[in-house]
């Protein structure tokens, strides 16, 4: 009776499970497999194909990279200050770089606009101070700008987590076997913090691929992505509900396959990768 | 007569308003097993530290052989160290682990592989090269860590609380091993903890420690036999520690009776204290003791058996391996050569001591 009990606990999440990441998935894919008429056929998952639309995927995938790349090379020394700085201050510290994530993240583009604005803040600093303009507004350049700021946390926050897991010791215990300041990044801190890296790459390129509101927002119209192709074909005066579903459907078996090659290349996964 | 290692020349040390070491003067001689003993928070780890180079004192100096090296960082020092725990690098294995060191000095690979061996063999580990540091048991991955400390060849191995994460037996074990490794490789060992019975089991001396001061200086059998003050006396082993008065040289009065000591040179009717270990406590016939009392609790030790004596208002520890039943009336006699007269402990800072061979 009690194992019963405790097991119809788990119902509203299987329910909730089942409504809303089951049958959705189940209907995307129907939808990908059949044309307007119902008849099954595979056109819509071969779409991708259609340069029209390999274009905006190889962007997506560009940027999603190059977006990854500046997480990454932004977030580890930022995680090794952080680790740094024990005691209180360090909630202190985690907590500046965790607040702008309590923001809605629309409020934050759209912050951004006003920034990267031909007249906006940026330029209007940047005018006073005797320089000239910088037309970053609807560009790619601030789409990647947006895209790295809404997902640097996402990035900072694994590798943090991986590095304070660091005993002090190991450190200390490198520095007296010898081992420089530098020799002590790369041969324990780095590889040490091999987990949290994996998983904050997965974190930041994975949802970046289908980015299209940061574009929408901070491109005008004018950087077309994968995820942007997607939103038109569902939401559009064309809309083609079947092709977005075999577009959608595409994109996420391509990304399960990377996903899987990506974690038999890594190895083993640590800890650290689940936060 | 020894040579002189390393001096510690008149150490501070505060962390925020914390002293944790005030004015330390101590120095270590050459291929000796050194053993800094206190409660948690006396200072010793941070005495450690500051040997290792993980710790700059505020105050005072370290002298390696004549040379100050008071601001030299670990990686320079000849001195290497063995974490409490382990601290091995579970990302690589025990091979690259051990190799470490050796790598940074640039030294071959057919010496490293060698080296290796030898550690490996020395701490009892052969064939384990390839295992990694998580698949050894805790007293495996100790044994590595000292391991790979030893293989630089230091001069000095500092060894904090090493045995502390390990069960009872293997503990045990581990103080012969580190015996053996001492004698083998000839280096000086500094050895910090606060179990007494290792610090009496492996040292050639015992530095006792307390709230940043040194307490006592000396081999085993001085610091048990005759501690300096009541500190030294309550923290090495069980002991009965009485205020007495000191009537005159080689006599002291305990409780309101006379007994006979070998001590001198505290003076007439002085306030004191008295140490009276355990078993140098012989249970007599009532009209045989120095003092009449009665038991008033027995428990079986093993080797002995624990006894509490009621008398002259003060519970006597006794260890015998006589049985006396509670309850039994007894004489309580003891040889004016087991009576450690200490003076009693001076107003405020408990004095310091300067460690002479």
């Amino acid at each position: 009776m009690k194992r019963l009990g405790k097991r119809l606990l788990a119902g509203p999440y299987l329910m909730w499970m089942l409504l809303f990441t089951v049958v959705p998935l189940v209907l995307l894919a129907y939808n990908a497999f059949t044309g307007a008429d119902g008849s099954f056929t595979l056109t819509n998952v071969a779409v991708i194909l259609d340069p029209v639309n390999g274009k905006p995927f190889l962007r997506s995938i560009g940027m999603s990279v190059l977006v990854t790349v500046i997480c990454l090379v932004l977030s580890f020394p930022l995680a090794l200050i952080l680790r740094k700085c024990s005691g209180n201050k360090n909630s202190f510290i985690v907590m500046i770089f965790i607040l702008p994530m309590w923001m809605n993240f629309m409020l934050r583009t759209l912050a951004w606009r006003l920034i990267l604005l031909n007249n906006g803040i940026l330029n209007q600093i940047l005018t006073a101070l005797g320089f000239g303009r910088v037309h970053l507004m609807n560009t790619i350049w601030a789409v990647i700008l947006g895209t790295v700021y809404d997902y640097l946390p996402f990035m900072v926050l694994p590798i943090y987590n991986a590095l304070v897991k660091i005993d002090n010791d190991v450190i200390s215990a490198a520095q007296d076997l010898g081992a420089g300041q530098w020799t002590i990044l790369r041969r324990i801190i780095i590889p040490l913090s091999i987990p949290g890296v994996v998983s904050g790459i997965t974190m930041v390129m994975v949802p970046s691929i289908s980015e299209f509101v940061i574009a929408s927002m901070l491109g005008g119209g004018k950087v077309y992505l994968i995820g942007n192709v997607i939103e038109q074909a569902f939401n559009s005066g064309y809309a083609d509900i079947h092709a977005g579903s075999g577009l959608s459907l595409s994109l996420m078996v391509l990304i399960l396959i990377s996903m899987v090659i990506y974690r038999l290349f890594d190895g083993e996964e640590g800890e650290s990768s689940l936060w | 007569m020894a040579k002189k290692l390393i001096d510690l020349v008149g150490i501070s040390k505060s962390y925020g308003d914390k002293v944790i070491l005030d004015d330390l003067n101590l120095y270590l001689n050459e291929n000796r097993f050194l053993t800094i003993l206190g409660p948690s928070g006396c200072g010793k780890t941070t005495t450690l530290r500051i040997l290792g180079g993980f710790e700059t004192p505020d105050k005072g100096k370290v002298i390696f052989e004549g040379q100050d090296i008071t601001m030299l960082p670990p990686n320079e020092r000849q001195v290497n160290t063995v974490f409490q725990k382990y601290a091995l690098f579970t990302h690589m294995n025990i091979e690259e682990n051990i190799a470490f060191g050796l790598k940074i000095k640039n030294k071959s690979k057919s010496y490293i592989r060698d080296k290796v061996k030898y550690a490996l063999k020395l701490v009892n580990l052969d064939g384990y090269e390839k295992r990694m540091p998580d698949s050894l048991s805790g007293g495996q991955q100790q044994r590595i860590a000292i391991a790979r400390a030893i293989v630089n060849e230091p001069r000095v191995l500092l060894l904090d609380e090493p045995l502390g994460a390990l069960d009872l037996k293997l503990r045990q074990d581990m103080q012969y091993e580190l015996i053996r490794l001492k004698n083998e490789l000839g280096i000086t060992f500094v050895y910090v903890t606060h179990d007494q019975e290792e610090a009496l089991t492996m040292s050639d001396t015992i530095v006792v420690m307390n709230q940043g001061y040194i307490q006592q200086i000396g081999t085993p059998e001085d610091i048990y036999n005759e501690p300096q003050n009541a500190f030294v006396a309550d923290f090495i082993g069980e002991s009965n520690i009485i205020g007495s008065t000191m009537v005159e040289d080689r006599l002291v009065d305990i409780l309101g009776t006379r007994f006979v000591c070998v001590d001198e040179g505290f003076g007439n009717n002085q306030p004191v204290d008295v140490v009276i270990r355990p078993e140098d406590i012989v249970l007599t016939e009532p009209s045989k003791g120095i003092i009449k009392g009665r038991v008033t609790s027995a428990i079986f030790k093993g080797v002995h058996y624990e006894m509490e004596v009621q008398a002259a208002g003060f519970e006597w520890l006794v260890h015998s391996t006589v049985l006396k039943e509670p309850g039994t009336e007894v004489g309580i006699w003891v040889d004016p050569f087991n009576i450690q007269i200490m003076h009693k402990p001076a107003s405020e800072d408990e004095e310091q001591e300067r460690y002479e061979d």
